[in-house]
């Protein structure tokens, strides 16, 4: 095969896979907007434009409540999740001491274990605590920092020169200051990924909400998503345009974040497969 | 001195060793002690022996779940690698700048919530009038019914699965990415061919990438929950559909400890998928050993 036509190959095969990965999209948008009858007739820009839709899941579900839990529920577990680990990460990089390899291979070990398994105690404890039916067990967890943080911001700390530290230990700095003051302003890349990481998989989050939120006041926007799916998609007339726009205001907020910081979005998938 | 560096040491850690503590070990052996009882969290908890796990065994609703679980997964995994596999090693030959470009846009379903996966699911596979049918029908084929028709309805799953198969690409493309660039040309040199130096230079270079993504891609599979239960699982309590064809290992265990509130038995159930996911993943700790290279060694 010449290599002019191996790149159309190339091409062709990325622009094909391109549309079948953004048309999905595409269509939830358009078809938000449509008015009921058009839903499905898969034309990309809407014949008849039904911006009430919108109109009518607002005022039909607490829309804005549930961004703001939503909001203020990611912001808890990405702030809490990346302040925690960059300590562990810290007391990992920096410390020689007995022991440190086999709980380090603790805490690489932990990222396997199955998040339903744990599913039942947890809420057990959330329970006896009287925390169940609130919304801090949706972030509270991250107050003890998370497998794949930590190792992430170790392997930068571990790229932070010694003799940064040391000549700060000379000047008399205690601990609590080298990771202050040396090392978390030198990797603060390797923190904002932590962030934005944490920041999407709490957005998305559906088994949690569905665990322990009760009361439609405190819903994040996926727990409230699911609520209007099953207020206006399966019982009896479907009107999945109120749905889709649901969906749409539930996706929207995670891809504008994604398009702002893609950058540190795509370095934390990438580093995962650089673990161990 | 040395004593003191310890101390601290243990001081910048304690939080994890907490946590670790009292939201994995201890939960560990709860949900273990609680498979022995018949918790309900309402009446007296009593120890009941193997009843819970003896019940399983009876379950066929168990079975069910387990078998669509794994169908699920066995498809879903191969697949996602494959296609993954096959739009890095474009992405590699593209050149930087659309590289780019693509990663994003291959990443972004991965950011969609899987809720409102669920719904496209439920649109987008419609028997009637859904977009898939639509371009089936371009093509001559007489789509199935994805969401309703209990034999298809895993493999729609898988599908709109693949759709967010993005991280694994953005794995393989970095593990691509640092593929020592001499080794292809001296294969090329010694005349190999090009699915040669596939299997003999690309492959065992990037096999520790292979081999993570096969680990997460199966744990991830085999507790696949979100989409499923947006799709199939109302809260009216009942399932959407009357087959048990969407029943899911992890939205069985789900009804039973916080629907049904039978905590001793979804603990025992919980241990089962514990143990499951063990057993398959050092299957395949003992496989990879055959062929995951690391440099280090």
């Amino acid at each position: 095969m010449s290599v002019k036509a191996r790149r159309w190959l190339i091409w062709i095969g990325l622009a094909v896979a391109a549309v079948v990965f953004t048309y999905p999209f595409a269509w939830l948008v358009s078809a938000s907007l449509k008015p009921r009858a058009d839903v499905f007739d898969n034309a990309l820009i809407p014949r008849e434009w039904a911006p009430e839709n919108y109109v009518t899941i607002w005022s039909a579900a607490p829309v804005l409540t549930w961004l703001t839990n939503s909001v203020v529920v990611a912001l808890a577990a990405a702030t809490t999740v990346t302040i925690s680990s960059a300590i562990v990460a810290f007391g990992f990089a920096y410390f020689r001491f007995p022991g440190r390899n086999a709980l380090f291979g603790l805490v690489v070990g932990t990222m396997m274990l199955p998040g339903a398994v744990t599913m039942i105690p947890t809420y057990l404890i959330w329970n006896e605590l009287g925390l169940a039916a609130t919304q801090v067990p949706l972030w509270a967890q991250n107050l003890f920092g998370s497998a794949f943080y930590i190792f992430l911001i170790r392997q930068f700390f571990l790229g932070v020169p010694r003799e940064l530290f040391e000549a700060a230990r000379v000047d008399g700095a205690g601990y609590w200051r080298l990771f202050w003051r040396i090392a978390v302003p030198l990797c603060r890349p390797a923190l904002i990924v932590a962030f934005v990481f944490e920041l999407r998989a709490s957005w998305s989050d559906l088994l949690r909400p569905l665990i322990y939120l009760r009361d439609p006041a405190l819903f994040t926007m996926p727990r409230g998503m699911k609520a209007i799916l099953d207020q206006f998609g399966q019982a009896g007339e479907s009107r999945w345009e109120v749905v889709l726009a649901g969906a749409v205001i539930t996706t929207i907020p995670m891809i504008v974040a994604f398009l702002l910081c893609q950058r540190y979005f795509l370095e934390g998938v990438a580093t995962q497969g650089r673990k161990g | 001195m040395a004593r003191r560096e310890t101390w601290a040491a243990y001081g910048f850690l304690s939080p994890w060793i907490i946590g670790f503590a009292v939201f994995m070990a201890g939960p560990m052996v709860a949900s273990l002690v609680l498979s022995f009882t018949d918790y309900d969290v309402l009446t007296d908890t009593r120890f009941v022996g193997a009843d819970n796990y003896r019940a399983m065994l009876a379950d066929s609703r168990v079975r069910t779940s387990l078998a669509n679980t794994l169908i699920y997964t066995a498809l879903h995994v191969p697949l996602t690698m494959v296609v993954s596999l096959a739009l890095a090693m474009l992405l590699i030959r593209a050149g930087r700048r659309s590289a780019g470009f693509y990663r994003t846009v291959f990443y972004l379903p991965t950011v969609t919530p899987k809720v409102a996966v669920g719904v496209l699911f439920l649109l987008l596979f419609n028997g009637q009038d859904g977009l898939i049918n639509r371009v089936l029908a371009l093509a001559g084929v007489d789509g199935p019914d994805w969401t309703v028709d209990p034999a298809w309805i895993k493999p729609g799953l898988v599908l709109i699965g693949a759709w967010s198969l993005g991280s694994t690409v953005i794995i393989y493309l970095a593990a691509l990415q640092n593929v020592p660039r001499d080794l292809h040309e001296a294969a090329a040199m010694d005349g190999a061919s090009a699915w040669a130096r596939f299997r003999a230079v690309t492959v065992p270079s990037i096999s520790g990438a292979l081999f993570f993504t096969l680990i997460i891609n199966t744990i991830g599979g085999l507790q696949t929950f979100d989409e499923v239960y947006t799709a199939f699982y109302g809260s009216a309590n009942q399932q959407t559909y009357g087959s048990d064809a969407a029943l899911f290992y992890v939205v069985y265990l789900f009804q039973q400890a916080f629907r049904f509130l039978h905590v001793g038995y979804a603990s025992a159930l919980a241990w089962l998928l514990f143990l499951i996911i063990v057993a398959i993943t050092l299957v395949q700790v003992r496989l990879s050993r055959r062929f995951v290279y690391y440099e280090s060694e």
